[in-house]
């Protein structure tokens, strides 16, 4: 099976998040394989492991992404492809930018099984994978918690707020990986090791045969600002009625909710 | 002059810095307190390949360097002391030697299960009346046929009890000049007349498994000699200049998680209307903290280096080791007088840290033993 990985270099979640002057600062912020998409290298690692093939990890970004990539490589994937952003490159680069460059790679390429993470943890839109998948003309499933293949066919257990929908469909297929769907692995030492030795092709827009203006975003950037700090909580006290009482006068005279 | 780490150092600093905080971390206490070998942690650390970080991958190791080794034990000695402990003397003592001097078919018999991590090896030099210094060792091999028959008593040998074999020196015969020679032997742990018994109820490093070795009339075939039978005491002096290194980084682990906590501890406690952060008593131990685990890990890693590189290295690893193992000592200290009465309880994770901290400054050679060591190689 060809076997396709969609991953975002990410902020860690851990990191504070400091805006200035409408700009993320990303200074000393350290960076990671976005987690939904850990699940999906995992996923793809495991489906190469029983119906054998190869994996193909692929990331558009800066020349930093490099890291991520080599992780994943670590954690055993065969191959990986960098398209080579960098940051001013693009004018407004959104969901629609990586789609166009997305598209132009798989072009020429024999896919059976694209996956991505649900949402990237930065911008959560969600959007990159389905809207790749309506580029390519392939089928696609988001949310995903368990994937069995069996004679080119997708048995498939989706996520819906909670609950399980079973679907089947043929591939070639992308789908989007959800929390629960495998335990991503640690890369083992000798996988860290190797990873330098295991392929890592870089590419530009040119090599794709795309220009900037092509890849302009369709969405403005108008403000970007935190959300306002959360207030300490408030306990009541007191008798229950009185504290009902206090606590329906507070909604209407304090948080003018009611 | 360049400070940065290879891609690879990097990668192996975040996975180990992973693992250990997911897997080791939320065990640390237990296994403290219940004085339990954490042997489930061991089979997986194993197949992530940490036991065989210094090894290539023809004897089953990962193919790194000293370097990505001694960031990894940080790491896992900054979420457990016992666990780090355990780890270094089954990489450094255990399976060091026989990557170093072993002949092929003893690597492929010995190392090669142990840079697996199927099994932990157990390096056995300390006696009742000889430490540091070997030369008093009183244990003898004596040549019976095809055989070394092996009499004498170990102490203070880490992993024994989770080991398939041992490495134990002994005294083999005397030189010209009357000197007793010793050699280094391996043994495995299910040999007849061996007795490994469970040292328990120690200070600190509760969790890591200290043994009592008697040997009786244990018969080995001659072919386990390991290296040059006449140069067993240069050999294991060597082995030590390695452990150095490991010990120095296991503490540079333990000095840092003791400045992690006083940092937090500091940020969040308030007195006088203010968090004692904010007093400079509190950030004068902090700056002390950070310095000196900054200053020993450059140590570590530069005793290390030099290892990979192939120069000398006896005398950085002793540095090392020593400040990095009395730094540990005193920001444990530091932690625990930071956190004030809740610092003495068990609860906090620091007292730990002190109890922990005290073996690194005796074991593998105590601190005046590493003075004498730098002493010797001053020109």
């Amino acid at each position: 099976m060809n076997i396709y990985v969609l991953l975002k270099r990410t902020f860690d979640t851990e990191d504070k998040i400091v805006v200035n002057d409408g700009v993320i600062e990303d200074d000393g912020v350290e960076y990671i394989i976005n987690p939904y998409d850990e699940y999906a290298i995992e996923e793809a690692i495991q489906q190469r492991d029983k119906h054998g093939g190869e994996v193909t990890v692929v990331t558009v970004g800066d020349e930093d992404s490099e890291k991520q990539l080599r992780t994943a490589l670590a954690m055993g994937a065969d191959k990986a492809v960098l398209i080579e952003v960098e940051d001013d490159d693009i004018e407004d680069q959104d969901q629609y930018s990586t789609v166009k460059i997305l598209e132009a790679f798989f072009e020429d390429k024999e896919v059976d099984l694209i996956l991505a993470g649900n949402v990237a943890i930065d911008n959560a839109s969600g959007q990159v994978g389905p809207r790749l998948a309506e580029k390519l003309g392939i089928p696609y499933v988001t949310t995903i918690v368990g994937l069995e293949i069996e004679d080119g066919v997708a048995h498939i257990e989706k996520d819906v707020e909670g609950d399980i929908e079973k679907i089947e469909v043929s591939l070639p297929l992308l789908v989007t990986c959800q929390q629960g769907l495998n335990e991503p692995r640690y890369p083992s030492l000798p996988g860290i090791m190797k990873a330098k030795k295991k392929p890592l092709e870089e590419l530009e827009l040119d090599d794709l045969d795309l220009d900037e203006e092509d890849v302009e975003g369709k969405t403005k950037r108008v403000d970007v600002f935190l959300p306002p700090e959360k207030q300490a909580g408030r306990i009541l006290e007191g008798e229950l009625q009185d504290q009902v009482k206090e606590l329906v006068s507070l909604l209407r005279n304090e948080a003018k909710v009611l | 002059m360049n400070f940065e780490l290879t891609e690879e150092q990097k990668m192996t600093q975040n996975m180990a810095r992973e693992f250990a905080n997911d897997v080791i971390r939320p065990r640390a206490m237990e296994i403290d307190k219940e004085g339990k070998f954490p042997e489930d942690i061991f089979k997986e650390m194993g197949k992530l390949g940490f036991l065989g970080i210094p090894f290539p991958e023809e004897y089953g190791g990962s193919g790194g360097d000293t370097i990505s080794y001694a960031l990894a034990v940080e790491e896992v000695g900054r979420a457990c002391g016992s666990t780090g402990l355990s780890y270094a003397a089954a990489v450094s003592l255990g399976a060091s030697p026989i990557y170093m001097f072993g002949t092929e078919e003893q690597k492929e018999k010995y190392l090669v299960p142990l840079a697996k991590g199927e099994a932990l090896g157990a390096f056995g030099l300390t006696e009742p009346n000889a430490g540091s210094d070997a030369g008093g060792t009183e244990t003898t091999a004596v040549l019976d046929g095809d055989e070394y028959v092996i009499n004498g008593e170990k102490v203070f040998i880490t992993n024994a009890s989770y080991a398939k074999t041992l490495i134990v020196t002994a005294v083999t015969g005397k030189d010209d000049r009357g000197k007793n020679i010793i050699s280094a032997i391996i043994v495995p742990t299910d040999a007849e007349g061996l007795t490994i018994t469970e040292i328990h109820d120690k200070m600190g490093v509760r969790g890591s498994n200290t043994t009592q070795i008697v040997l009786d009339n244990v018969r080995v075939p001659k072919e386990n000699l390991l290296g040059d039978p006449k140069a067993g005491f240069k050999q294991f002096l060597k082995t030590l200049d390695g452990g150095r290194i490991s010990i120095g980084a296991l503490s540079v682990g333990i000095a840092q998680d003791a400045l992690d906590k006083a940092l937090a501890y500091a940020n969040e406690r308030k007195q006088f209307g203010k968090t004692i952060r904010s007093f400079q008593a509190i950030q004068f131990m902090l700056a002390d903290m950070a310095m000196e685990v900054e200053l020993a890990r450059n140590m570590v890693l530069k005793a290390a280096w030099l290892k990979d590189q192939g120069k000398p290295f006896t005398k950085e690893a002793a540095m090392a080791k020593l400040f990095a193992s009395e730094t540990a000592v005193r920001n444990a200290e530091r932690a625990v007088q930071i956190h004030g009465g809740y610092g003495y309880m068990r609860e906090y994770g620091v007292e730990r840290l002190m109890r922990d901290a005290k073996l690194l400054v005796i074991g593998e050679g105590t601190s005046e033993i590493q003075r004498i060591v730098i002493s010797r190689n001053l020109d």
